[in-house]
Formats: C-alpha cells, sequence, structure tokens
C-alpha cells in the first residue's frame, strides 16, 4: 500500500514536471464529490488521461478533441486532485478540488459524560460531525441543533453552526434524575445518544432504631434523596456507627431500595450515627427503646 | 658453609615437620573426643530451647521425655499436616474426634488458614511440677497474604515415662442448614462493543476522589497514607499510584497500593490506601504526584459485614481489637480489614491491615487484631475500619 502510493506520488509528480504549459484540459476548479461531470480536450489522437487524488487513481482513454465524461460517484474522496494528459511526449496537467456534496448524511455525535450527576451546569457536552454520503467531511457552515430532552418530556434546544464540519455545544443535566435523549440532528439527518443523569450527593440521612431480638438494635434510614428530591441509588454505601463505653462499631450497608438497614449490639447509653461519603445523618443515643 | 648451613636448616625443617604432625594429630583427637562429648550431652541431655523451626520433612518421632518435647513432637507433626499422627500424640483425645482437631487447626470453608502452613513457634514454658507443666505455644503460619499467628496455652501431663499435650481445642463454628433469604443487588455492565459507531461513547468510568493524603518520613523511607472515595452510583475498582518527585520534576520512585486499599468500592465507599517507598527519605523529595483510577466492574453490594466492639489496647500490645460479623447468608471465605488511624487533628497518621485466619459465617463472630506501632499509638485518637471480603465461589 505504501509502496503504490509513493509510486503514484512519484508519477504524478514526474508527469506534472513534465507537462507542457498550453491547456488542452479544461477542468472545474471544484466537483462536488460523487457528481457526474464531463471535461473538454483539445487537439486530435488518443491520449490518456490519468486522475490522482486522495484514495483514488484512475486513468481514461480519451479522444483529444472530445468531451471526457466522469460518471456518478467515480470521483467521491473529497480534497486535491491532479489530473495528466499523456499524449506522445508532451503530457499536460491540471489541478482541481473535489468537495463533500451539499447534502448531509451522517453525523458522528460524540456527547460526553454519558453518565453525570444531576443540575451540572454545562456538565454535558455534543459535538457532532457532519459528513456526506461518501464520508467525506463538510467543511461548509451548517446549522446543526442539539436538543436533549429527560424522561419526564423537559427539553432543552440549542443549535450551533459548524466550523470546518464540526459543531458542538454544551447543555446543563436537569434536575430530574434518569436517561436522557441527547439528538443532534440536521436537516433528516440525525444521532441520538443516551445520556444518563444521577442523583447526586445525599441531602439528609434520618435514622431511626428500635430493639431487635438477641440485644440487638435495628437501625434504619429514611429513604435517601439527594437535595433535588431524586431517590439515591441502591447500592450507596450508609455508614453506621456505634460508639459505647471506648468501643466502637460500624457497618457500611447499601441502600436496597432506598433504605439502609442494619443490627448493632445493643448498649444503652450509646452513641450511633450515619454517614455517606462526605455527608452525615442524624445521631441517636440509644436508651433501650 | 653454605652447604652446613642448608643441611642445618634441613634438620631443622624436619623436626619442625615432626613436631606439625604431633599437634596435629593430638589436635584431631580433641576434636574427636569433643564431637563424641558433645553427641552425648546432646543425647543425654537434650535440648531445652523454647524455640523451634518446623520441619515439614522430619520424619522420626522421639518418645517425649519431657514437656517440651512432648509440645516439639507434636507441633512438628501439625507442621508436616500429619493430623493423625499428631492426634495420637494428644492426651486429650477423648474429648475430640480427630476431625474436629483438624479443622481447629485447618479452619474449614477454604478459609486462609486452610492453605497456611505452620512456619516456626516459640514455646514458653509457665509452669512446671513433677507430673504436668503448661506452656505456652506460639504458631507462626505462612500464608499466601504473609505470616500468621496463634498463641496456645498447652497442658503436658505425664503418663509413665511419657509426656503428652492436652490440646485445647477451639472448636469450629457451625452454622445449623437453613435458608437465609438475600435480596441481591449486583451491577453488570456492558461495554462497548467493535461494532458500535466510533462516536458511540462508552461507559463512564466511575468518579473517585482522593479525600485526605499524608506522607511520613518512618524509618528511613516514606510512607504516603490516604483516603479514596467513590462519589459515583456506580461500583469502582481503583487503584492509587504515587510517585516521589525531586527538585528537578525527576521521579525518584513511583510505587502503588497493592493491599492496603479496599480495591472495589462502592458508591460514596471510602478505603483508606498506603503506598510504602523504600530507601527514599523525606529530604529528598519536593513534590508528590497522586494518580488515582478506577474502573467500572461488575459487584455486588453483598456481604455486608459488621465490624464490632472495636477497640484501641495500649501500649505493650499496641493495638485495634474487634469482631468481624457477617450480616449476609454466604460464606465469606477470607476477609481483609483495613484500619486508619487519625490523630486529635483529624489527620491519618496510621493505615495498617490484618487478614482474620478463619471464614466468616453468617452471624458468626471472628476475631481481629490490627498492630500498632508503639510510637503511633500514643497519637491515636481516632480509627476507622473497613472490611473487603473474598468468595471463593465468586473467583471461579
Amino acid at each position: 500500500m505504501m509502496a503504490r502510493t509513493l509510486f503514484s506520488c512519484a508519477f504524478v509528480i514526474s508527469l506534472a514536471g513534465l507537462a507542457a504549459a498550453q491547456p488542452a484540459l479544461r477542468f472545474p476548479p471544484s466537483v462536488e464529490a460523487g457528481a457526474a461531470f464531463s471535461v473538454s480536450t483539445a487537439g486530435s489522437g488518443d491520449a490518456t488521461l490519468y486522475v490522482v487524488g486522495p484514495g483514488d487513481a484512475l486513468a481514461h482513454k480519451v479522444h483529444l478533441g472530445e468531451n471526457v465524461a466522469f460518471a456518478a460517484d467515480e470521483l467521491h474522496n473529497a480534497g486535491h486532485y491532479v489530473a495528466i494528459l499523456v499524449a506522445g511526449s508532451s503530457p499536460q496537467s491540471v489541478q482541481f478540488d473535489v468537495v463533500a456534496s451539499r447534502k448531509p448524511a451522517a453525523i458522528s455525535f460524540l456527547a460526553k459524560p454519558s453518565r453525570l450527576a444531576v443540575n451540572r451546569e454545562n456538565g454535558i457536552s455534543g459535538v457532532a460531525y457532519i459528513f456526506d454520503v461518501f464520508g467525506n467531511l463538510m467543511l461548509k457552515p451548517e446549522e446543526v441543533s442539539f436538543q436533549l430532552s429527560d424522561a419526564t418530556g423537559g427539553a432543552q434546544s440549542r443549535s450551533a453552526a459548524s466550523h470546518e464540519g464540526v459543531a458542538w455545544v454544551q447543555m446543563n443535566s436537569a434536575p430530574k434524575a434518569g436517561p436522557a435523549q441527547f439528538k443532534a440532528a440536521l436537516d433528516s439527518v440525525h444521532a441520538t445518544r443516551v445520556v444518563e443523569q444521577v442523583p447526586g450527593d445525599p441531602c439528609s440521612i434520618r435514622m431511626s432504631a428500635r430493639p431487635a431480638s438477641g440485644q440487638r438494635v435495628l437501625l434504619q434510614t429514611d429513604p435517601v434523596r439527594d437535595c433535588s428530591g431524586n431517590p439515591v441509588p441502591d447500592g450507596t454505601i450508609v455508614s453506621f456507627t456505634e460508639t459505647f463505653q471506648g468501643r466502637q462499631s460500624t457497618v457500611d450497608v447499601p441502600l436496597k431500595r432506598g433504605v439502609a438497614e442494619t443490627e448493632l449490639p445493643a448498649e444503652n447509653g450509646a452513641v450511633i450515627s450515619a454517614a455517606a461519603g462526605v455527608v452525615l445523618g442524624n445521631e441517636i443515643r440509644w436508651s433501650g427503646r | 658453609m653454605s652447604a652446613d648451613l642448608r643441611n642445618v636448616n634441613a634438620g631443622h625443617e624436619n623436626a619442625n615437620r615432626g613436631a606439625s604432625r604431633g599437634i596435629g594429630v593430638i589436635l584431631g583427637l580433641v576434636l574427636a573426643i569433643g564431637t563424641v562429648a558433645l553427641i552425648a550431652i546432646g543425647t543425654i541431655w537434650p535440648n531445652q530451647s523454647d524455640s523451634g523451626v518446623a520441619e515439614p520433612n522430619a520424619r522420626v518421632i522421639i518418645s517425649a521425655s519431657s514437656p517440651q518435647d512432648a509440645v516439639n513432637d507434636l507441633l512438628q507433626q501439625i507442621a508436616r499436616r500429619e493430623w493423625h499422627s499428631a492426634y495420637e500424640l494428644l492426651g486429650n483425645k477423648g474429648e475430640f474426634s480427630e476431625t474436629e482437631f483438624k479443622s481447629d487447626l485447618t479452619g474449614e470453608y477454604g478459609s486462609l488458614r486452610s492453605y497456611a502452613m505452620l512456619n516456626q513457634f516459640d514455646l514458653q514454658p509457665l509452669r512446671a511440677s513433677a507430673d504436668q507443666a503448661e506452656i505456652r505455644a506460639h504458631l507462626i503460619w505462612s500464608s499466601v497474604v504473609g505470616t500468621f499467628e496463634d498463641s496456645r496455652d498447652l497442658r503436658v501431663v505425664r503418663n509413665g515415662r511419657h509426656w503428652e499435650v492436652s490440646w485445647p481445642i477451639v472448636k469450629e463454628a457451625r452454622v445449623p442448614p437453613q435458608v437465609i433469604p438475600v435480596n441481591y443487588l449486583r451491577w453488570d455492565v456492558i461495554y462497548r462493543g467493535p461494532e458500535d459507531d466510533w462516536g458511540a461513547q462508552d461507559v463512564e468510568a466511575p468518579h473517585v476522589r482522593i479525600v485526605a493524603m499524608h506522607p511520613m518520613d518512618r524509618a528511613g523511607e516514606v510512607i504516603l497514607m490516604g483516603e479514596i472515595l467513590n462519589e459515583d452510583v456506580v461500583p469502582a475498582f481503583v487503584t492509587v499510584k504515587a510517585s516521589l518527585l525531586d527538585s528537578k520534576g525527576n521521579a525518584l520512585g513511583t510505587e502503588d497500593a497493592f493491599d492496603k486499599i479496599s480495591h472495589v468500592l462502592l458508591p460514596k465507599q471510602v478505603s483508606p490506601f498506603r503506598i510504602d517507598f523504600h530507601n527514599i527519605r523525606m529530604s529528598q523529595v519536593d513534590s508528590i504526584r497522586m494518580q488515582p483510577s478506577s474502573n467500572l466492574v461488575p459487584a455486588s453490594a453483598d456481604p455486608v459485614i459488621g465490624i464490632e466492639s472495636q477497640k484501641l489496647n495500649p501500649v505493650p500490645d499496641a493495638s485495634l481489637t474487634g469482631q468481624l460479623v457477617n450480616q449476609s447468608g454466604q460464606v465469606v471465605n477470607v476477609a481483609h480489614v483495613i484500619g486508619t488511624f487519625y490523630d486529635g487533628g483529624g489527620q491519618i497518621v496510621w493505615v495498617a491491615d490484618q487478614y482474620p485466619s478463619r471464614a466468616l459465617l453468617p452471624g458468626t463472630p471472628v476475631p481481629f487484631q490490627i498492630s500498632l506501632p508503639a510510637d503511633i499509638s500514643n497519637k491515636v485518637k481516632t480509627y476507622r475500619v473497613v472490611a473487603t471480603t473474598y468468595i471463593s465461589s465468586r473467583i471461579q
């Protein structure tokens, strides 16, 4: 592959160096990718037209003085091309560009992060890359619309003009936890990603205690919620600590169905507290009831 | 003249050689006699020292003619894992079965003890009379996570011409057959696949944060201690790596918290970590680069381990003791206890750990003891203990 590319380059350079000044080829300065077009030639006799560009190299047998037709999709990779007409010992060359087609066909959409806490200002970023049907990045400015809609139907919309084929926005995460659909659209083309908006830190932890069997005390939290009222996900660790006469008992308990529950030794006068991460809950002095 | 002198010298040399041979023979005889005498002394009055090295290849059991001999023989059999031979040496076989004796020593349920070998023991005579003696056996077992110790006070009773050890059996706790309902909470992860669009995002790595860090210069090495918090809503497999940098920014050393950390952190869970840098002094260090990392991993929220009756014990046996209570229905084969110790200002002054040797059965307390250096124990005002668990059925 590398050798072929090097050979192509060397071939183009050597032919271009030999090219005569008189223009027998009339290529338009730019051609839309995938479009059919033709170019005129001057003179008489047979010649070979070589067209070399990014990812494409083709040859046409031509009769000088007639038009050379390029079929649709024949040149579809956007970029800078060189056409060399070889007739006898006087090759001629012209350069032209193939540009992305005007119709967007695909959006590659990067949404970050895939998971974040609720109520984060500009916490979500979306970057859209616009491509035509041949996978060429569309460099001309386009207005891309972005929409972030959460499970409750709330939505934020923004639009951004693409620059060199890329458009981006930042969005706020919603106060309500749940999966949000993040959509980037341009004309009829769109791409959707899912952003998981998760509850924040517990806002407060309220714990109650009651006697359990076998000289134990049953500790249970109320349903734990964040400061926006979202239930904190199951599995979040709540640490219970009991201190009594210089001794301490602790247990890390995961929330199950929104509450954390455990048993510790029942000691009259023991002080029991609860915490989750860096958030502290209430404190109880156990008196046996 | 010179010829005469040579003859005289030759005569002296011959005389000297004869004298040297005589001394050599005498020396050889003395050494031989001394060796025989020492062997005889050693046989008649055997070694009464109070320590030994377990010799797994030793096969000969000499009839115990002293309490130390009896204990030594027993412990050698235990070191060779010759449970039947060891059991046969006991004087109180009627009190328990051979199976109970074996499970006292090896534990059950695939605990750390099950795969440990008795590596060394020390014997300390406590009392002795003509017919019985009491000896404290300090057993040092080697395991995959290092050594652990076990101390037994052995009563040794004379039986005719022999001495027999009464083994103080510790019967392994058993849980009666039952059904324990458990609401399992578990996270599974589907990662991005190779056929996904390149723009499709993978699952986000959990967000973790170092919430405390304290370097310490101790005994010519730098010790980094701290705490890491999983502030996400998904479980995280965390590691903490640190590099010590000199004034030019060059790395003096890079280490990570190998087993002085709880690697799997559930949401909002905090783990201590400790990283030891050997042969680096604090005076060489200009700055420290911390590199916490996390991966999203499938995990289970169970089992829940209560850490009860935690108590700081003062010097000379400075330690933190307590009991682990498995509040779930699954047997925990190996538990790992990590303690974080703080001074009066809330600064971390020490992180230490211990692996209890016995399995954690549901609802059955298992003691643990985390040793503290004497100078550190004086500074400790508060502490926090976490326990991690290893369950063989999950590893398979």
